[in-house]
């Protein structure tokens, strides 16, 4: 499921625990993370799920639940979950 | 016809500005410097220019070399930040240390110029015009900061770093990676001098000065970094016919640790491998991989025949590797 694969790499990324990463998890003020352990989930997430996140856009971005819709969107998923 | 590197010295100012001394200059903390980009000192010029540190490196790579300067018949220095626009810094390093007999130019390439310097270099010499050179890396950053700019003016040095690059029968240089893209330029810049005459639309000519400062969007820059580093790091690693597994030391440009954290955890590259001295130096463009490896010859870490690979990236685009053997007793003595 794309919530599992990206809850993973967020886990990797920015070295936090599974069960922190919610789609309401704010990256910067629950996650920790800075403006470059930005830069770098986001070129893992375009590496790992195949998609393609523009800098305008990677500003959007704020929280799991954002990336998760984009994601979602561009893999063109209807699946019910 | 090869060539390899038979000496190496470097030169620093003698100015140490600690990340509290930046506390009382912008809004910023130790904390916020050292998170963020691994550094916590740098050396900055407080009188010292380019041209007196690049001169001063290289009498000490010439007498790390143990050769007769005077045999010196080429000299490129990599800087972006040159006394002068003419005479080069090359061009004054020459009259400093009387090489009278030298071809003398500079060499534009961000921080990677020290990385094209060398490969020119080599080129020249395996194409038999010249036969020992100077290869200088020399910055006095100080200069081109804004120092009102807490995102930039903390991430800077000063310092000069250079080898001596003779003939040799076997080669001490095996191979080297280099590209630019200057359609992503603008993510990194340093402006020039206005352009301003009594025929330009404006209020007419004005002088050239302080308004060039580095401008540069991070984050691309970051992406950018971590991504031709890696490619040049395996790149290099091919053209060289060397397994990257063998390569002891990985030399590369010190911009930022977090950019040398990512590759490293990137390719699986135990930490280690990669020589890091930007805590002590912060970023000193063109000069920090010459440095690095002066530090590194003279806490005596290099062994007869090691390979080490150079990795540098920047202003441009710029990117490129060389792929050295460590070997400075084989130049040719004549």
């Amino acid at each position: 499921m794309v919530f599992d694969q990206l809850k993973a790499i967020i886990v990797d990324q920015l070295d936090v625990a599974p069960e922190d990463v919610s789609p309401a998890s704010s990256f910067t003020d629950d996650l920790g993370a800075d403006s470059l352990d930005m830069v770098e989930l986001i070129m893992a997430i375009e590496e790992r799920m195949g998609v393609h996140i523009a800098q305008k856009e990677a500003g959007n971005l704020t929280t799991v639940g954002d990336v998760l819709a984009f994601v979602e969107a561009q893999k063109g998923a209807g699946v019910a979950k | 016809m090869y060539t390899t590197i038979s000496g190496t010295g470097s030169a620093l100012p003698e100015n140490r500005v600690t990340n509290r001394d930046f506390e009382r200059l912008v809004d910023t903390s130790d904390e916020w410097i050292i998170t963020r980009t691994g550094i916590s000192e740098r050396r900055i010029s407080s009188g010292e220019n380019t041209s007196d540190l690049a001169a001063q490196a290289a009498a000490n790579a010439l007498s790390n070399a143990g050769v007769d300067p005077l045999d010196v018949d080429l000299i490129i220095a990599a800087t972006v930040s040159p006394d002068k626009f003419t005479p080069t810094v090359s061009c004054q390093v020459q009259k400093a240390l009387g090489l009278a007999k030298a071809t003398c130019f500079d060499l534009w390439a961000g921080c990677t110029g020290f990385i094209f310097a060398l490969m020119t270099a080599d080129s020249l010499i395996r194409s038999g015009l010249f036969g020992r050179a100077l290869v200088i890396g020399a910055e006095v950053l100080s200069k081109l900061v804004d120092w009102t700019d807490r995102g930039t003016c903390v991430l800077f040095g000063d310092g000069a770093g250079a080898v001596v690059l003779s003939r040799s029968e076997s080669p001490g240089l095996l191979a080297h990676f280099t590209g630019s893209d200057g359609a992503r330029g603008h993510v990194l810049c340093i402006d020039g001098v206005q352009l301003a005459n009594p025929w330009t639309d404006g209020a007419g000519p004005s002088p050239s000065g302080p308004g060039s400062v580095i401008r540069m969007d991070g984050q691309e820059v970051f992406k950018f970094a971590v991504t031709a580093m890696q490619q040049s790091i395996r790149r290099v690693c091919e053209l060289a016919g060397i397994e990257l597994d063998d390569v002891p030391y990985i030399i590369p440009h010190q911009a930022n640790d977090r950019i040398i954290e990512s590759v490293a955890g990137r390719m699986k590259i135990p930490r280690s491998r990669f020589y890091t001295n930007l805590d002590r130096r912060g970023n000193t463009s063109a000069a920090s991989i010459p440095i690095a490896l002066d530090e590194m010859n003279r806490a005596d870490v290099l062994k007869p025949r090691m390979p080490l690979l150079l990795v540098g990236f920047g202003g441009g685009l710029t990117w490129g590797a060389s792929m050295v053997r460590w070997m400075p007793n084989s130049r040719e003595d004549s």
